[in-house]
């Protein structure tokens, strides 16, 4: 969690290996992510998901199509299996009757849901999403948060989600972070956060207009910009 | 001296941009045996470039031919010789009109619509997704795209080429009266293999060429509107530049 602009996208990014860090180390089950070579890091992505904020869905596609997209790309399947995978994972995010549907025909929070089913679709060890309750109506954010708790739980796979959601997330998590200016400011479980003595996590928690982080963007005075403007 | 560093600049963007550009071709290639593999992927692209620019090509073809047999036949008329209509028509379509024309109508068609695509699965993560999900965009889209291209360059050139071709002959021997026999036998006594040849390797080299900059300038888009705009521009102008260019120096190779 963290304010806008903190650096959450940038992290991921940086776990996954589509950046490379200036200096230090990612780490992922032990290994350097950022000394991979291409081949090397493809075969370390098909041990994480990732779930895009707009869902990134292939347009040209249907529904089905797109959560069989990893499957047919990495398996040799026969094709029985891969249309029951396929329709498990729909079911589980409650579109398995929009199988037939292409991306243009599906909604904000539709989209990501397909979206979700096609990171499960090959079963990965670590899920990470970036932002995924943003635009999601209260029914589909709270079935979301319930599934992702399932996965946890039941597959014993490894969530990382970035969010502004802090009530979702003190459902959600069993370990939260806080980033402020590219640094860690504060982690722990939701009840610690809670407590933190700092400013900047008070501040983010309770949603707080004052506060060491600035709601304005850095700019000259306001009243002697307008009368620079006018004169 | 400020002219000298402009320059400097822009011959370090270009060159910066020919590196670009010839690691792009190598990936590319290099991944084009793999997509081979997926034959439908090429079939679906060859369909896309080519079969949904053949209204345009058919309909350009045409009137090309038919405006080509008009100034043909009123020129050759001057000399009496307007039985040659047909061999000067035909000489003119398949060794330069064919493939000139038909690479610029494929560079507006389909080289502006591979761009866009292409542009837009950026701006929109799909390209994203897919390496994340461990599939490479190149050996997945583009690949596909530029074999695509590639393979339906010479055939809509072929098209282009027959269609003008009719467009001469309505023209030349159903609207002026010139000789039917005439026309067509001096085409085929005319009309060798080795300008076929220079029609056909025109086509693949700016089918290679046109097909290369839609997916470079779809693939390196910025993934804003503004930059996906742009990207489909900077196609077709890029594709005409080359094509001319291109064309100007197999002629001189090839004469």
């Amino acid at each position: 969690m963290g304010p806008s602009g903190t650096g959450k996208t940038t992290l991921l990014r940086l776990i996954t290996g589509q950046i490379k860090p200036t200096r230090g180390q990612i780490l992922f089950d032990g290994i350097d992510v950022s000394s991979l070579n291409t081949s090397e890091l493809y075969a370390l992505r098909r041990r994480m998901g990732l779930l895009f904020q707009n869902g990134a869905l292939l347009t040209d596609i249907d529904v089905f199509e797109n959560v069989a997209f990893p499957l047919r790309e990495h398996t040799d399947l026969p094709e029985t299996l891969i249309r029951n995978i396929v329709l498990t994972k729909l079911q589980a995010v409650g579109l398995r009757g929009a199988a037939k549907l292409m991306p243009s025909e599906l909604s904000g929070g539709m989209a990501r849901r397909v979206a979700l089913a096609r990171t499960m679709a090959t079963d990965p060890e670590v899920l990470i999403y970036d932002e995924p309750f943003t635009g999601l109506d209260p029914i589909s954010m709270g079935m979301i948060v319930r599934l992702v708790r399932q996965m946890n739980q039941a597959l014993g796979i490894t969530s990382i989600v970035v969010s502004h959601d802090v009530e979702e997330l003190s459902i959600l998590a069993d370990t939260s972070y806080i980033i402020a200016s590219g640094k860690v400011a504060a982690a722990g479980t939701f009840d610690v956060l809670k407590e933190h003595p700092s400013e900047i996590v008070n501040q983010f928690i309770n949603g707080l207009a004052d506060g060491p982080v600035p709601f304005h963007y850095p700019a000259p005075d306001y009243n002697q910009q307008l009368l620079a403007d006018s004169a | 001296m400020k002219l000298l560093r402009e320059l400097a600049d822009n011959a370090a963007d270009f060159a910066s941009t020919v590196g670009g550009v010839t690691l792009f071709l190598g990936r590319t290639l290099g991944q084009a045996p793999r997509a081979l593999l997926r034959p439908s992927l090429i079939i679906e692209q060859v369909h896309n470039t080519g079969a949904l620019s053949l209204v345009i090509i058919m309909i350009c073809g045409f009137f090309v031919g038919a405006v080509l047999g008009l100034q043909g036949y009123n020129l050759l008329l001057r000399f009496g010789s307007e039985d040659a209509l047909g061999t000067a028509a035909a000489l003119a379509l398949i060794r330069e009109l064919g493939p000139v024309v038909t690479a610029l109508l494929f560079a507006g068609r389909a080289g502006t619509s591979l761009a866009s695509e292409i542009g837009l699965m950026r701006a929109t993560d799909q390209l994203t997704a897919m390496e994340m999900m461990a599939v490479d965009p190149i050996r997945r889209v583009i690949a596909p795209r530029f074999l695509g291209g590639l393979i339906a360059m010479p055939l809509l050139t072929l098209i282009f080429v027959a269609i003008g071709i009719y467009g001469v002959q309505v023209v030349g021997v159903q609207l002026f009266g010139v000789d039917q026999a005439n026309f067509w036998s001096q085409m085929r006594s005319s009309v060798s293999i080795d300008d076929i040849t220079e029609g056909a390797i025109k086509g693949c080299v700016f089918g290679f060429a046109c097909s290369l900059v839609a997916v470079y300038e779809g693939y390196t888009a910025t993934p804003t509107a503004e930059g996906v705009g742009r990207a489909t521009t900077r196609t077709v102008v890029i594709s005409a530049v080359l094509t001319l260019m291109l064309d100007y120096m197999l002629t001189a190779v090839m004469l």
